[in-house]
């Protein structure tokens, strides 16, 4: 078992929390989401062109730029949690460009010894996966895929090729933070993918009240919400974690009181 | 520059969008299934006579194809070396190249029943462009123009608007070209039922910097034509200024396997490359990862974009082509850099001998043309294509230079 595979091994589905590194004070927004109950902690690594992002994201990637944030803070607030942390997952979510700039290698030497679980990289789609996937694998760090609505079923065993961790669907056809698709949607859609893979699907994209968290934690692995907790470390910044931790654990209230998702 | 030659410069991409190391589908899961379907379709497109047969039509009749070529005798004696002809591209209708590309791009949108056409702008030119080609074939049409750009360039939002597009100013980022192409992508991917992207230059993923080319490069086909039917010879030198590329690859490919002819490309300089602001992606970047291609970008060390600068907006995108990538790299394409203030002195210096008012992109190829001329023989031709008329220009050029009107 992994920390990954530990997460998704529990009664209730898991709950995966996203913010932005370097948008405040990271490591105590950190705690606060694992205080609140987070099974899965996303860290955003910030980016000049967040080009799949919706207003919220966008802005908390300013904020951390601004702040003069660096590809190396990002690793050490990283290492910082996993010593705090030895059993919560840690996965880095961002852009190709961040990720490879230095090499493929370097990168997933520096997650790995950061105690990086698993890496999401927005803008490397099966078809590239050279650029950053092998690196990644044989460091032994998950490979986290994206499948959208527009991911058809003849695409779908190219995106889970190589993929680790956990299968992210994106409910909307759309950036970050914008409107939810209904639920039934979501439930067909989980459900063709459970049919092609063993990986545990969280839902993410337009999640933002503990209510529709729990309605896609009767279908979903896994319930991922971004845009609403980096509001709140927009909006609240130095004050943040309180905000942080009371959201965390109404969603994973919520998330408990919704019957499990079966065949995981 | 590689060991060994390749036996043909003309085959790139390969089957996966690949220039060499460059190129490919950087793209978000949403947009993938598109790029497949829009390669198929431009694939059967190329196919089709038809499609062709319409493209050609109105290259000729609306555009004004082909577009002359033009000994510049006087700019030739001034200089005191090699012969200087013009590709006149700056005669097209909507004056510049950029029309050329929209062109194909609208007629594969219908093709493939697309009803909304979506579209980024720097200095306004791809805008004015694109909204041109909506107005003519009925198509509602939304550019996004970094806010910044909105402001500095208010003749062209007017003509967008006159042709009946929506012009959104795009505040997030630096507020400029990456940025309204950053947020061209985001409309993109909500609305990928009905939506057409024409990307303006030969960038972005695959297979647009082939398909930004291929519809370019009616430019390079005509002129190869007329030099040998004027000068009964293939040119020496080729010349044109590069900011995402697409004049340039329009120009340059259909010659890339004559041997004997060589390639400049002309980045912007801006206050020079010793410095943070200029725009040359190819001699200041490094390669990375943006927009859905792997190519060379202005960049810091953790991999974030730096803006770029240029006396031309249409010049100071942070990336190239991914094609110019692989054409460095292999050696095949010489490029070279002109500072704003050389590009000023170009800008006057053909209005002065030829009667022509370059854009400001040109006229760096002009600087960069005044320099390579003077070192060449009398009976050595130098090729530049003259992408675009500098009406638009005149009142940078009026500020720079002082002058009130």
């Amino acid at each position: 078992m992994t920390r990954l595979s530990n997460a998704f091994s529990k009664p209730h589905a898991a709950f995966v929390a996203f913010i932005t590194a370097g948008d405040g004070d990271t490591a105590a927004n950190l705690d606060a989401l694992v205080a609140g109950g987070a099974d899965v902690i996303e860290l955003g690594m910030p980016f000049t062109d967040p080009m799949a992002d919706g207003p919220a994201i966008q802005a908390a990637n300013l904020r951390s730029l601004g702040a003069g944030t660096t590809t190396a803070d990002v690793m050490q607030i990283a290492a910082d949690f996993r010593a705090r942390h030895p059993d919560v997952p840690l996965i880095l979510m961002g852009y190709a460009n961040p990720m490879i700039r230095r090499g493929p290698e370097w990168f997933a030497d520096a997650a790995s010894k950061a105690g990086v679980d698993g890496v999401i990289c927005v803008d490397i789609p099966p078809e590239e996966d050279q650029a950053l996937g092998p690196a990644l694998r044989a460091k032994g760090i998950a490979p986290i895929r994206l499948a959208t609505p527009t991911t058809d079923a003849a695409r779908l065993p190219q995106v889970l090729e190589g993929s680790g961790g956990f299968l992210y669907y994106v409910s909307v056809a759309g950036i970050t933070g914008k409107q939810q698709a209904a639920t039934a949607a979501i439930e067909e859609a989980v459900g063709k993918l459970k049919a092609a893979t063993d990986l545990p699907v969280a839902v993410g994209f337009g999640v933002r009240t503990p209510e529709q968290a729990a309605a896609i934690a009767a279908h979903a692995d896994g319930v991922v919400v971004g845009s609403a907790l980096v509001d709140l470390c927009g909006e609240f910044g130095k004050d943040a974690p309180a905000k942080l931790q009371e959201l965390t654990t109404a969603m994973v209230s919520a998330i408990k009181q919704a019957p499990k998702a079966s065949g995981t | 520059m590689s060991d060994t030659a390749p036996n043909s410069f003309k085959n790139q991409p390969d089957e996966r969008g690949h220039f060499g190391d460059f190129g490919g589908r950087y793209v978000a899961e949403t947009l993938m299934p598109l790029i497949l379907d829009l390669e198929r379709e431009y694939r059967a497109a190329q196919a089709d006579p038809a499609f062709a047969a319409q493209f050609d039509d109105l290259l000729e009749h609306y555009v004004g194809r082909p577009s002359p070529l033009y000994f510049a005798e006087r700019l030739t004696e001034a200089l005191g070396g090699a012969q200087v002809w013009f590709k006149r591209d700056e005669l097209n209708h909507t004056g510049a190249h950029k029309i050329n590309n929209c062109i194909g791009q609208i007629l594969l949108a219908m093709r493939m029943g697309k009803t909304r056409i979506i579209a980024e702008t720097g200095a306004g030119q791809h805008g004015v462009a694109t909204a041109t080609v909506c107005a003519r074939f009925g198509l509602p049409c939304v550019i996004y123009m970094g806010a910044e750009d909105v402001k500095r360039q208010s003749p062209n939002v007017f003509r967008m608007k006159l042709l009946g597009a929506e012009v959104v100013p795009v505040t997030s980022g630096g507020a400029t070209l990456k940025d309204a192409m950053n947020e061209g992508l985001r409309d993109w991917v909500a609305n990928v039922h009905d939506t057409f992207y024409i990307i303006g230059t030969a960038a972005g993923p695959h297979p647009y910097p082939e398909m930004v080319r291929n519809f370019q490069s009616v430019i390079g086909t005509e002129a190869r034509a007329q030099m040998l039917k004027r000068a009964g010879r293939l040119p020496d030198l080729l010349v044109a200024c590069i900011g995402g590329g697409s004049n340039a690859l329009g120009l340059f490919h259909p010659f890339l396997d004559d041997a004997d002819v060589k390639m400049l490309g002309v980045e912007a300089a801006g206050h020079g490359l010793d410095g943070d602001e200029h725009a040359a992606s190819l001699l200041g970047g490094a390669p990375g990862v943006l927009h859905g291609n792997k190519t060379y970008l202005l960049q810091d060390e953790d991999g974030q974009i730096t803006d770029g600068h240029s006396i031309s907006a249409g010049l100071d995108y942070p990336g190239i082509g991914p094609e110019h990538a692989w054409l460095k790299e292999s050696g095949r394409v010489e490029y070279t850099a002109v500072t704003d203030d050389e590009a000023l002195e170009g800008f006057q210096l053909l209005c002065r001998t030829e009667g022509i008012i370059p854009a400001l992109e040109p006229s760096h190829a002009i600087a960069a043309v005044a320099d390579r001329a003077k070192q060449m023989g009398e009976d050595e031709i130098i090729l530049m294509n003259l992408c675009g008329r500098g009406d638009k220009d005149i009142f940078t050029v009026a500020e720079k230079l002082g002058v009130e009107i």
